[in-house]
């Protein structure tokens, strides 16, 4: 049994499975609910000024028959007043006192606002703040949520704030809706920030109602641009964590990993490429508190295998081999192999292939069966038939190095080989 | 493979007395019993989940295996993009036929059953029902999704409603062509109305089919039309600039035994035309009932006969399973309707004081392969004897060779013969389907009709 253990600044939860700051932890019965369920901990939904929500607020892009690839949502922060969430925020600490309790703020844009809710929520017994610089949509209308990440003088003088009040630590988390998030990483660490986390949810439009010609959601004949999260938006979720990563400022504070996070291969690729701990929102949403069950033993089970005892044995264990472009090795070559036993000659490769890549798949007709062959000498190695090809392992990539040397591509440049003659 | 079987309390019928008798079973009784064995998906949701499994292959086998190539990965993915008209367009572009063969093809060894998804162990896609979704809901709509040209001024003779007639008459008309059917039953359909068991199709979707599909225009449909009987082939060539003649086969192969002519035997043919033509409660069926033969026919009369309150139905074939012309999922509804299975067993005699009162079988075994390379059945010189008091003859259908012959067609044992153009040996006459092969599928006949209408198209071209 590994060590499931997670330690973000000194804070302590069962597992590294915390809920994100969202609708699930806006109040005490769903924090609870999670807790019983065996979450590690809970990021409480964002405090600040009293707002109003609408309705509706939520819209989702369904894929291949599957519901809910991706999720956007127009809710704004807590809407529920400031003092019974801080009266459930200490009963649920009480409750649940070996979980971990982080509590999402968004002040309204003064020191003395911050410093103000910053109090209150310290005197709750919660173990760290979480600031909301994300929030794409609403809040920002006000100078508030991304307004706040977008601008790394802004983020920095509100951080500033915060770690003169702040006596539990503080997260700062980071908005994607920028071209990169590491200068306002930069910016928040320098001011102080003792983690970060990332990413909050990205601007979008899932779609429009072909009947009614309005986007979704739906509100009294309009929309507005959502905050988008859920499966679709990992990749570029684990992209930017790997920036922050990167980054020899970013890298030396934890980072809480968020995005799409719905299964335990989700989790460890997050820590695998250097989040300390995830967090969880749109999965839930879809299917109930109860996936916690499946995170924590696929995570451990998978832990086992590797034989890795505690989650620090592989946090960031991924993040070196992500380099840069011109180093990779130019002299690294695969090919398709099609394994005949396995084909069911649903041509999907070859199609791929003939359309829109190398040519490299031949086709020899057969009724019903055709059979599918790589062509070794046109084949790029490009994985595209392999990606699209619905059995698995029918299709392998096999090395064949164009030479034994790794050589770079500005060392190619240097010695003046050759380029595609095709 | 989905059975809904719909049996009703045979267990209850207290039969003292072996007699042919119609009128067997309540109203509800028959609704039950020959109710739409293969049903649709009850929804949306439930067709697109189905849809969404499929690959998309390319150069599909199963369109490969479709008589018709019917595009099937494209109809079903449109159905997962809603594009249900598209969809239906798809199927019917290559099978305008498409609703009644999405109930009647035996798509198991068809386009199901070149499905990658068996070569996976995993059951294919459910092709029949996603065709049946989209067809349903075009023809119950009447989306009209082909349009015909205006007229050319040319006129073809098609003889027989059937599916190659009507494949080749909405082929024609869609180019311009004004199309007149002759038809020699009261309605269309041809085998689809009067040839098949009615739990696969409703003799009032048959009627709906044929109307959907004359709805283009330009074809006009002449009942009780019969050639040989009211109406000529010289006087078709005459009037019309070409004639197609899609008249099918429709004679029963007699068993050449003792005893057939005894009150009691029937053909499957007239026993299925019957049921579908006069109504369930009018069609009388025995008690014990034998019936010989193992192809789709003889599944649709054994089990039809047990659906109409037969007690018990014993099949007899000469050869085995593997032989046997049915396909499996054919023999399992006949199965699971309750019908006996005897092999290797072929008719000898029938015997009864005028009445069928008992039926002598010849135990077979096998031999060597025939000229169809199935091993042939030999007797063993063995009887047994099966009390039964009716015989239904499902041994197999022969062409109307007299009529044939009669009108100067070429042909070989009955079978219209027809040149690389689909042409006969008279100029300017077509001919597709079952009168040509034999006896296939439905399928198969609405494809010949597709290729005798190109055929007819271009000979009409011709300066």
């Amino acid at each position: 049994m590994a060590d499931l253990s997670s330690n973000f600044l000194g804070i302590k939860s069962p597992n590294p499975y915390w809920l994100a700051s969202a609708p699930p932890t806006d109040k005490k019965y769903n924090v609870l609910r999670a807790l019983e369920a065996g979450w590690g901990g809970v990021v409480w939904k964002t405090l600040g000024s009293q707002i109003k929500n609408v309705s509706s607020r939520y819209s989702a892009v369904d894929y291949g028959g599957q519901r809910v690839m991706g999720f956007n949502n127009i809710e704004l922060i807590s809407d529920r007043p400031l003092d019974i969430n801080l009266r459930e925020i200490e009963e649920c600490i009480r409750i649940f006192p070996d979980r971990a309790m982080i509590v999402s703020l968004m002040a309204d844009n003064d020191r003395k606002s911050w410093h103000e809710l910053i109090k209150k929520v310290e005197d709750t017994g919660a173990h760290g703040l979480e600031l909301n610089f994300g929030c794409p949509h609403g809040m920002t209308e006000r100078g508030m949520g991304a307004t706040v990440g977008q601008d790394p003088e802004i983020a920095c003088m509100v951080v500033e704030w915060v770690m003169e009040a702040a006596t539990i630590p503080v997260i700062t988390k980071l908005t994607p809706n920028v071209h990169s998030v590491v200068p306002t990483g930069r910016s928040v660490v320098k001011a102080g920030t003792n983690a970060l986390s990332l990413i909050n949810t990205i601007q979008s439009v899932t779609g429009v109602d072909l009947d009614t010609f309005v986007p979704n959601p739906f509100v009294a004949g309009k929309s507005v641009f959502g905050g988008y999260c859920g499966p679709a938006v990992k990749p570029i979720a684990l992209k930017m964590l790997t920036t922050i990563a990167q980054d020899d400022l970013t890298r030396t504070v934890p980072i809480s990993g968020i995005g799409g996070i719905s299964t335990w291969k989700d989790a460890v690729e997050f820590i695998l490429l250097g989040a300390t701990n995830v967090q969880v929102c749109t999965a839930v949403m879809k299917h109930g508190f109860r996936i916690i069950d499946d995170l924590v033993e696929g995570l451990n089970n998978w832990m086992d295998e590797k034989g890795f005892k505690k989650l620090e044995d592989f946090i960031g264990k991924s993040v070196p081999t992500i380099t840069h472009w011109e180093d990779l090795d130019i002299n690294y070559h695969h090919i398709a192999k099609i394994n005949q036993d396995k084909c069911i000659h649903c041509g999907l490769c070859y199609i791929a292939c003939e359309d829109t890549s190398h040519q490299s798949i031949s086709l020899q007709y057969g009724k019903p069966y055709n059979t599918y062959t790589v062509i070794e000498e046109e084949c790029v190695g490009c994985n595209l038939c392999e990606l699209v090809c619905p059995v698995d392992n029918c299709i392998t990539m096999e090395v064949h190095r164009k030479g034994d040397e790794y050589i770079n591509w500005k060392e190619w440049q240097k010695r003046g080989l050759p380029l595609n003659d095709h | 493979m989905q059975y809904r079987l719909r049996f009703s309390k045979w267990s209850n019928f207290q039969i003292v007395l072996m007699a042919i008798i119609n009128n067997r079973l309540t109203k509800e009784q028959y609704d039950e019993n020959f109710a739409d064995i293969r049903p649709p998906f009850e929804n949306k949701t439930a067709a697109v989940v189905e849809a969404n499994r499929c690959l998309f292959c390319y150069d599909a086998p199963c369109t490969k295996s479709c008589p018709t190539h019917i595009d099937v990965p494209k109809f079903i993915k449109q159905i997962t993009s809603d594009n249900i008209k598209g969809s239906a367009h798809t199927i019917f572009v290559s099978n305008i036929m498409g609703a009644g063969c999405s109930k009647v093809c035996p798509v198991e060894k068809l386009c199901e059953g070149a499905c990658v998804y068996n070569l996976l162990e995993e059951e294919p896609i459910q092709i029949a029902r996603l065709q049946q979704y989209s067809t349903s809901i075009a023809q119950e709509n009447n989306w009209q999704l082909f349009h015909r040209k205006p007229s050319v001024g040319k006129k073809v003779a098609v003889v027989g409603a059937g599916p190659s007639g009507l494949s080749c008459a909405h082929v024609l008309s869609r180019e311009g062509i004004d199309v007149t059917i002759f038809e020699k039953e009261a309605k269309g359909g041809g085998l689809m109305t009067y040839g098949i068991a009615a739990y696969k199709v409703t003799p009032q979707f048959c009627e709906e089919e044929v109307n959907y599909i004359t709805s283009i225009g330009g074809i006009e449909i002449n009942y009780n039309q019969e050639l040989g009987r009211n109406l000529s082939l010289a006087a078709l060539q005459k009037d019309f600039d070409a004639v197609f003649l899609g008249i099918g086969v429709g004679i029963a192969r007699n068993l050449h035994i003792p005893g057939e002519q005894l009150e009691g035997v029937v053909d499957a043919i007239r026993f299925i035309h019957d049921i579908r033509n006069n109504g369930f409660t009018s069609v009388a069926v025995g008690d014990k009932v034998a019936v010989i033969g193992m192809g789709m026919t003889a599944i649709d009369a054994a089990t039809q006969a047990k659906r109409l309150g037969a007690t018990e139905v014993t099949m007899l074939y000469r050869r085995t399973q593997d032989e046997m012309p049915c396909t499996e999922y054919e023999l399992n509804l006949a199965k699971l309707d309750g019908c006996e299975i005897i092999w290797l067993a072929s008719p000898k005699e029938i015997t009864g004081n005028g009445k069928v009162e008992k039926l002598v079988c010849s135990k077979m075994q096998l031999g060597a392969p025939d000229a169809s390379g199935r091993k042939s059945p030999v007797d063993t010189n063995e009887t047994f004897t099966l009390e039964v008091d009716m015989v239904i003859k499902a041994a197999g259908q022969v062409p109307f060779e007299k009529l044939i012959s009669d009108n100067g067609l070429t042909n070989q044992d009955g079978k219209i013969v027809i040149d690389n153009n689909n042409g006969t040996n008279i100029k300017g006459v077509f001919a597709g389907g079952d009168a040509v092969n034999g006896g296939k599928e439905v399928v198969d006949a609405v494809q010949a009709g597709k290729e005798g209408a190109l055929a007819i198209l271009r000979y009409l071209s011709e300066p």
